[in-house]
């Protein structure tokens, strides 16, 4: 058993040092907020960058101008994201340092890794090949100029493994041994950090859902195409390729979702319970889909539920044991002594974890019945006329986005009161040197630039879309003679 | 030699990188306004940046990292000491990366005028604050136990004891440096007017660079480095300097750029060689150093990074080497004949700025 002691009087993590308490929520705020946002931005260039890919592929393969103005017009909207993706980035790689100064030299041995490698190897790859890609229509070989999307797709891939096999530390750390003469955790098997099966399934499950978010964002704007009579022959096709990445994504994110729930219950079954406010022991455990009432556990006033479906969510059989919070927590308490981790309460935010479950599924559920609907009602030929039609078109995009906003506020708010799972209580891991007011300031600067920066770039995709693809049959864009040439090589 | 030495000298070299790449963004950046004096000399000028600018700030990305990695107490400790003027460094880059890829989403002259003033500013900021930085670690900064932690470091020291004369002056040095290195790779990457403007106004920058930097060398030299050996460097990076300025006179764009990469480089491998082996000295006491010894990951975990490194590092060179390559040519005004190409324009404002283009010409 690990013993660490955190002093907990110094953190206030009993209420008793206001200040430092407020500290430590402005900097969880700012982690959340930068975080999130950071990730509206990463599925789209994940997803998008293979499904673009995909679109320059048949269009080198058939020469079909359809998928050339597919590939720039999907290319444009893809760019104007990706540079959110970046500069929110940024931030993420020095926020560890800046604000959770004691995590980083806590697990920095263990953890830094993961994220060196990252940059080494993703990043670069991302970067360079993406600015060869943009700019390098007219300057590189049809087919080496295709590769280069192709590499920057796989640089997203490597990203997110990377920094999913850090974030898994996290959820369950492993390959590391404790030094009390240092107070860290050191590496001892990088292997087992990299391949253990949280970061394999989270992985999948990430990966499967970003290409949910780039299914939903190209059907949600073709089918408005579509509907608006717009390049309807490329609409159609890139219809087709969102709504069908779309069901099957869906339908993959379903069953990486179910292998993550399955080694969560072993790895973290308190997560599991708050997910389900399963406040008792249960066998066979029912699946709570909505409730209303008091989320205490103590009455509730409007139920529905499916008889033994956590059982099966959690264990694979109709009848097996799901611990429920009350047990967990004095389990818990018996683990780890209040004396040395300052902890009383093990127990996350139940109504948060509760809804951003069924949220983070219920999203994209509805992606998925929308395009189930949209793929019937264009089939043969057919336009759809209604207006809720266009409606749920525009509205599409959105929806696995904030599926997945709210999967990464369950896993993250799910794993409090730790920030690393069973080794380091969040409170621990905060700066000590920066003072509440710094944390403020940024709080509200990234807050308000942010917020700025939205709106700048949801402008720009609404005006892309609304302008649309070129209805002209474009050139060759690898004529160096056409006039248009400048189109592709300056900013 | 030591594990930890080595990973020293990669992040010197990664930062090294970062300088000399990121370095002639920002002074190119810083430009933009003062060499472009017409819509198409601008977006020739940022197109130079375009394929490459993610690709060299990925440079401090992966400096950070390594940071991290190998020295997880130095992260640490100097990211959440420095707070104030890294915070101020990431919203500069994250306008600044903003700003190069919508700049030219609109053909809308206010817009444009926006970003261009985004861009100048948010160039600015870093070119200043990373020479206040890198001057202080070598100068030295209230480091203390850290008592909360039980075991490592912290800054004790505040905003206001980062901004002495001596950091202030390593701001001015980085700002000039940067500002004659990009108006030298505009001279080098640019053709039509923008040309002669930026091999001109290279030369009274490299001045004021070259008073600004001498002093700061010898300033660091002898109040700061223990190593005699290090005067080679100082020695190296001023006559490289005078020789870029010489080279730029006569109208050598190759050697001129390639003189002041090497000054760059030769400065920041300055400052690491005197700040070596400490990573953040102590004001305080001696005895509080953040040193490549107390700072540093455990073997095992330098390994594994030293394994990647010597196999991912050389790749990476290659096909950044390439990319420039692919991007020799020199980007002229000429090439771009409607400025307003490309932009995301309704049609009332496409045909707005087709007048407005007409009636300039
Ligand atoms: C599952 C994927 C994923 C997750 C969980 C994160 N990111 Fe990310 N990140 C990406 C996937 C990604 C990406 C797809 O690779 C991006 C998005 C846009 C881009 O350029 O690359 C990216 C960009 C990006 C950049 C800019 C790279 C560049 O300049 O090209 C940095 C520095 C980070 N990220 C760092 C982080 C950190 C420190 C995270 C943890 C808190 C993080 N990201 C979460
Ligand atoms: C490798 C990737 C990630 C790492 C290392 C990481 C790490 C952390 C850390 C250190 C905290 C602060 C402790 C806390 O307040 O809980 C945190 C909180 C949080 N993270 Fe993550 N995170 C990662 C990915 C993400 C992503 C991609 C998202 C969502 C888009 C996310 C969402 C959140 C949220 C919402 C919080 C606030 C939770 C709270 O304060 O209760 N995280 N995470
Ligand atoms: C269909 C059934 C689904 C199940 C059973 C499921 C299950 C899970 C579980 C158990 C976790 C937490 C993992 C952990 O903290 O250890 C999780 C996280 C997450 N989910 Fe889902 N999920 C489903 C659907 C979705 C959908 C539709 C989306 C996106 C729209 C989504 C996006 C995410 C994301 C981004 C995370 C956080 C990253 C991670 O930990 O993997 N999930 N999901």
């Amino acid at each position: 058993m690990l013993r660490v002691s955190w002093s907990a009087n110094i953190w206030g993590m009993d209420g008793s040092n206001l200040f430092a308490s407020a500290a430590l929520d402005l900097a969880r705020w700012q982690f959340g907020i930068t975080t999130v946002y950071h990730f509206f931005f990463v599925p789209v260039t994940i997803g998008l960058s293979f499904l673009v890919a995909g679109m320059q592929t048949a269009w080198v393969r058939t020469g079909k101008d359809k998928y050339l103005q597919a590939t720039k017009f999907f290319g444009k909207l893809f760019l104007i994201n990706f540079a959110m993706g970046v500069v929110t980035g940024i931030v993420q790689e020095f926020q560890f340092g800046m604000n959770w100064s004691d995590y980083s030299r806590f697990v920095g041995d263990v953890f830094g890794a993961p994220l060196a490698i990252e940059g080494l190897l993703a990043f670069f790859l991302e970067s360079t090949f993406l600015g060869l890609w943009i700019f390098g229509w007219d300057r590189l070989p049809k087919k080496l100029h295709l590769a280069t999307i192709w590499l920057a797709a796989t640089g997203t891939l490597l990203s997110a493994y990377f920094i999913l096999a850090a974030n898994s530390f996290m959820q369950h750390p492993v390959g590391y041994e404790y030094n009390p003469v240092t107070n860290r955790a050191e590496m001892n098997n990088f292997g087992e950090i990299l391949f253990q099966n949280t970061t394999t399934s989270a992985f999948m499950h990430v990966i499967t859902t970003c290409f949910l978010v780039a299914g939903a964002f190209v059907g949600g704007i073709s089918a408005w195409l579509l509907f608006r009579g717009r390049s309807v022959e490329m609409a159609r096709s890139t219809l087709k390729l969102g709504m069908i990445t779309t069901l099957v994504a869906f339908v993959l994110v379903g069953i990486t979702g179910d292998h993550q729930a399955k080694i969560m219950v072993q790895q973290q079954p308190m997560k599991m319970a708050a997910a389900e406010a399963l406040y008792e022991t249960s066998a066979p455990a029912p699946f709570s889909i909505f409730t209303v009432g008091t989320l205490d556990g103590s009455e509730p006033i409007f139920e529905i539920k499916i008889p033994d479906a956590l059982s099966f969510l959690a264990t694979g059989t109709l009848d097996g044991e799901v611990q429920g919070i009350n047990n967990l927590q004095e389990e818990l308490a018996n683990q780890f002594p209040e004396e040395e981790y300052g902890i009383t309460n093990f127990a996350p935010n139940i109504p948060i974890t509760y809804w951003t479950f069924r949220l983070m599924i219920g999203m994209g559920g509805l992606a998925f019945l929308f395009a189930a609907y949209a793929l019937w009602a264009t089939r043969k030929g057919r336009v759809p006329s209604s207006k809720w039609f266009v409606r749920a078109a525009i509205l599409m995009p959105l929806l696995p986005l904030l599926g997945a906003a709210f999967g990464w506020i369950f896993t993250e708010m799910g794993r409090q009161p730790w920030v690393v799972y069973g080794l380091m209580p969040t409170a621990a891991g905060v700066s000590p040197g920066v003072s509440t007011g710094y944390v403020l300031t940024t709080v509200v600067v990234f807050t308000l630039l942010y917020a700025v920066l939205a709106i700048i770039e949801v402008g720009l995709i609404i005006r892309a879309v609304k302008i649309g693809p070129p209805e002209v049959v474009p050139k060759d864009p690898y004529d160096t003679d056409a006039p248009d040439r400048q189109l592709s090589v300056t900013y | 030699m030591e594990l930890t030495t080595v990973w020293f000298i990669l992040i010197a070299v990664l930062f090294i990188g970062y300088f000399v790449l990121e370095g002639f963004d920002f002074g190119v950046g810083m430009l933009l306004k003062v060499i472009g004096k017409s819509e198409a000399d601008r977006r020739a000028i940022i197109t130079t940046l375009g394929p490459v600018w993610d690709g060299n700030e990925v440079w401090l990305l992966v400096g950070g990292g390594a940071l991290f990695a190998a020295f997880p107490e130095w992260y640490a400790t100097l990211f959440s000491g420095f707070y104030l003027p890294l915070f101020l460094i990431l919203v500069a880059l994250i306008v600044r990366g903003v700003a190069f890829e919508y700049r030219s989403k609109r053909s809308s002259l206010k817009w444009r005028a926006n970003w261009d003033n985004a861009i100048t500013i948010a160039s600015f900021v870093p070119a200043l604050l990373w020479g206040v930085a890198f001057a202080n670690l070598v100068r030295g900064v209230p480091v203390e136990p850290n008592e909360v932690a039980g075991a490592g470091f912290l800054y004790t020291g505040g905003f206001f004891n980062l901004l002495n004369p001596y950091a202030l002056l390593g701001g001015l040095v980085t700002l000039t440096l940067f500002l004659t290195h990009g108006a030298v790779f505009l001279a080098l990457k640019t053709a039509g007017d923008i040309q002669p403007r930026a091999q001109k106004i290279a030369i009274p920058l490299g001045l004021i660079a070259a008073v600004l930097a001498v002093v700061f060398l010898l300033w660091t030299q002898l109040a700061y480095s223990d190593k005699a050996w290090t005067w080679a460097l100082v020695v190296v990076a001023a006559l490289a300097w005078v020789g870029g300025i010489a080279a730029n006179y006569l109208k050598r764009d190759g050697w001129a750029f390639l003189l002041s990469a090497v000054t760059l480089a030769v400065a920041v491998a300055f400052l690491f060689s005197v700040l070596y082996p400490n990573l953040m000295p102590s004001t305080v006491n001696e005895a509080y150093s953040l040193t490549i010894e107390n700072g540093s990951s455990t073997e095992y975990t330098l390994r594994i990074m030293t394994i990647v490194a010597v196999i991912f590092t050389p790749i990476v060179l290659a096909y950044q080497g390439w990319t420039y390559w692919v991007f020799r040519k020199r980007v002229s005004p000429a090439d771009i004949p409607n400025p307003h190409e490309g932009s995301l324009d309704y049609p009332d404002e496409a045909q707005a700025a087709a007048a407005h283009a007409a009636a300039n010409k």
